[in-house]
């Protein structure tokens, strides 16, 4: 009972972060129709910035200037992305894959074998709730993504931007009829997207992991199931999906030894294999819009 | 006009294909070895051109489809016995040829299995789903020890037709001077299969088929309302590729001799998607183009590292040839979509075009009228879908 207790909560605290990164995607595929491939290598670079400025500036400064030189990163990519002819959608999203090699690869020559620390105040600390035993800089991660989440909920349904991203979404074109500036739109969302993967990347690099490696930037592959569990252009979506993914790769890994016959490591693939079976059911995901076509 | 046009698209490519016979005479070991990656990696690539440059459907999973290629070749022509780490192998030990048609059908069926997703999802969400496949199959590859030889990986049997070995030594053979050993013989089997599998894809795409999956990728409604059936077309045109991959996998296993899970990743799957964005999506030579630069690139990088003093040593800290290699191929795949989304066949062709307005404006006479701009579209369609119209 006690392992089942612990696995739910290390597997929400994971899925909160997914959730994050999650939301990094689908932020900026509501507001750019561009589903960004290149979200991973975002998330290894702010982490990379902390890690590298903290020893000198401390985390929390360090962590400032992760996020500015993430959201900078993002940027550039709006900007490369704004100078392609044409907007064919998939065009653009080989482009942020392009982006994505070049940026992984730089950062995985920088970090080399290394494992590197965020040098975090929580450190391996744990904390015990009702004889469960939960990581501090778990419950740390879970607090800002509920808050960071909440904000963004109440961005989008209350603020000009929100309602601009909104409409940019439904139909981009009638927006910028109606006198949405779509560039406007379209640059908040990368600055949010980038920022969100650099916060996810912190945390993902801090205990219970040992830090952060030259593979970080698969992480973010691993919130993908999230997106397409949820819908590509569904914010809820994006927050059920990712909690979803971590579940299962947190009970699967959990219970491995009971789920042995299916191979060693199957707790990485979990989030796939749901992702597939979504997909047969209702191509879309969950929440995001279906496509009626009227003829 | 169209009379040159005509003449130089029928001439070069004989021309081509002569050069490419005569060059195991000539060149060594490592080029043909380099030649048979190659070409191993153009017909995966003209497979997935198909699917992403003409039915517009993205997919990350095709280094899915060539693991299938490879390890199913091996375990259908491999011998059971003892593999690395103590892991005990089987196999069918059935003729090699019938292996190697065998591993490129069950490459097939692995597409079909996954086409009722590949047929009802479109676009980018196909894109995203397909990266399933890659992680499904790296978790295969290293759990399925008995039939891939788990982390080590298994030795890959050579291709032979009645004792006669196409990509081995046995028997030996000298042809005018020349030892005939594995690699003259790949060249040559790869080549015939990089023939067939380019003069497929173009009549495919000339056809019916091809005409009906360039309206899918333009208008899926339209397509349907005359009448494509776009489930099954999608997913044909998934298997198709597969089955490309297929081939391309067992060639590619031909040259490397041993096959490893940790090689068939998302890395390579990556790869292609460069090797045809950059030769020019939904093109034949584009692919070609795309796959001799993606894959040649880091082999002649650390071919003449000696020469290039700025390229580090492997291990070091430094840039070493492959990490260059892949910078140059991210920022190939970048600096292609934003100036020359056609690749490197829009870019050829802007060139022919810019000669010969030269060569017609300084003739005496007849100005000429000035060449026609070349369009901007993504996805150029001239190469393959209208050539024969």
């Amino acid at each position: 009972m006690t392992r089942l207790l612990e696995l739910l909560a290390v597997g929400l605290s994971l899925g909160m972060l997914y959730a994050l990164i999650a939301m990094g995607f689908v932020i900026i595929y509501k507001g750019t129709r561009v589903v960004n491939f290149a979200q991973g290598s975002l998330l290894a670079l702010g982490a990379y910035a902390v890690a590298r400025i903290a020893p000198s500036a401390g985390f929390w400064a360090a962590s400032v200037a992760g996020i500015v030189i993430t959201v900078a990163g993002s940027l550039l990519i709006r900007f490369l992305l704004s100078r392609a002819r044409g907007h064919d959608h998939m065009a653009l999203a080989i482009a942020t894959i392009g982006v994505d090699v070049v940026l992984t690869t730089e950062l995985t020559r920088r970090i080399g074998p290394d494992v590197l620390s965020m040098l975090d105040p929580w450190g391996a600390a744990t904390v015990r709730l009702g004889g469960v035993t939960v990581p501090q800089a778990r419950i740390a991660a879970m607090a800002v993504a509920v808050v960071t989440l909440g904000l963004l909920l109440m961005l989008f349904r209350y603020t000009g931007w929100g309602v601009a991203m909104r409409a940019a979404s439904a139909d981009a074109e009638a927006a910028s009829l109606m006198g949405i500036r779509l560039g406007r739109v379209a640059t908040v969302s990368w600055m949010i997207g980038g920022a969100l993967a650099a916060g996810a990347g912190v945390f993902m690099s801090t205990f219970p992991s040992a830090g952060l490696d030259s593979h970080a930037s698969t992480i973010a592959l691993a919130a993908i199931p999230a997106i397409i569990l949820g819908g590509l252009d569904s914010t809820h979506g994006a927050i059920v999906g990712g909690i979803t993914v971590g579940m299962a790769k947190s009970l699967t890994a959990g219970y491995g030894s009971e789920l042995g016959f299916l191979g060693a490591g199957f707790g990485d693939v979990m989030p796939y294999v749901l992702m597939v079976a979504v997909l047969m059911w209702r191509p879309s995901g969950l929440f995001g819009t279906r496509e009626f076509i009227r003829v | 006009m169209s009379d040159r046009t005509n003449l130089v698209s029928r001439v070069l490519p004989a021309v081509g294909l002569i050069l490419a016979l005569m060059v195991p005479f000539y060149l060594s070991g490592f080029w043909l070895l380099l030649g048979v990656m190659v070409m191993a990696a153009a017909i995966g690539a003209i497979g997935l051109s198909l699917l992403v440059g003409t039915a517009g459907q993205l997919s990350l999973a095709h280094a899915f489809f060539l693991a299938v290629g490879a390890y199913a070749y091996c375990w259908f022509a491999g011998a059971p016995g003892p593999g690395g780490g103590g892991i005990t192998l089987t196999g069918l030990e059935l003729p090699p040829l019938l292996a190697a048609v065998l591993a490129v059908a069950t490459a097939g069926v692995a597409g079909l299995l996954f086409s009722p997703v590949a047929g009802r999802v479109r676009g980018l969400y196909l894109g995203l789903a397909s990266l399933a496949l890659v992680f499904l199959g790296q978790h295969l590859l290293f759990n399925l020890s008995s039939v891939t030889g788990g982390f080590n990986g298994r030795g890959v049997p050579e291709l032979s037709v009645l004792g006669f070995e196409l990509t081995g030594r046995d028997p030996e053979l000298t042809l005018l001077g020349v030892p005939f050993g594995d690699r003259e013989r790949q060249w040559y089997v790869a080549l015939v299969c990089v023939v067939v599998a380019s003069v497929f894809a173009r009549r495919v795409l000339a056809g019916r088929p091809g005409r009906a999956l360039v309206l899918m990728r333009e208008n899926e409604t339209a397509a349907g309302v005359v009448g494509v059936p776009v489930s099954r077309y999608k997913a044909s045109a998934f298997v198709l590729s597969s089955m490309y991959a297929g081939l391309a996998g067992v060639l590619l296993a031909q040259a490397f001799q041993r096959v490893v899970p940790e090689y068939f990743g998302l890395v390579l799957s990556v790869e292609y998607l460069a090797m045809i964005v950059i030769g020019g999506l939904g093109s034949v030579t584009g692919a070609v183009l795309g796959a001799a630069f993606v894959t040649g690139l880091p082999s002649l990088l650390s071919h003449y590292s000696g020469l290039l003093t700025f390229l580090a040593e492997p291990g070091t800290s430094g840039v070493d040839p492959a990490v260059a290699a892949r910078l140059v191929f991210g920022v190939a795949i970048v600096a292609v979509i934003l100036l020359e989304p056609g690749g490197l066949v829009a870019l050829g062709r802007r060139l022919r075009l810019a000669v010969r307005y030269r060569a017609d404006a300084a003739g005496p006479g007849d100005p000429g009228s000035p060449p026609d701009p070349v369009g901007h579209s993504a996805l150029p369609p001239q190469d393959m879908t209208t050539a024969s119209s």
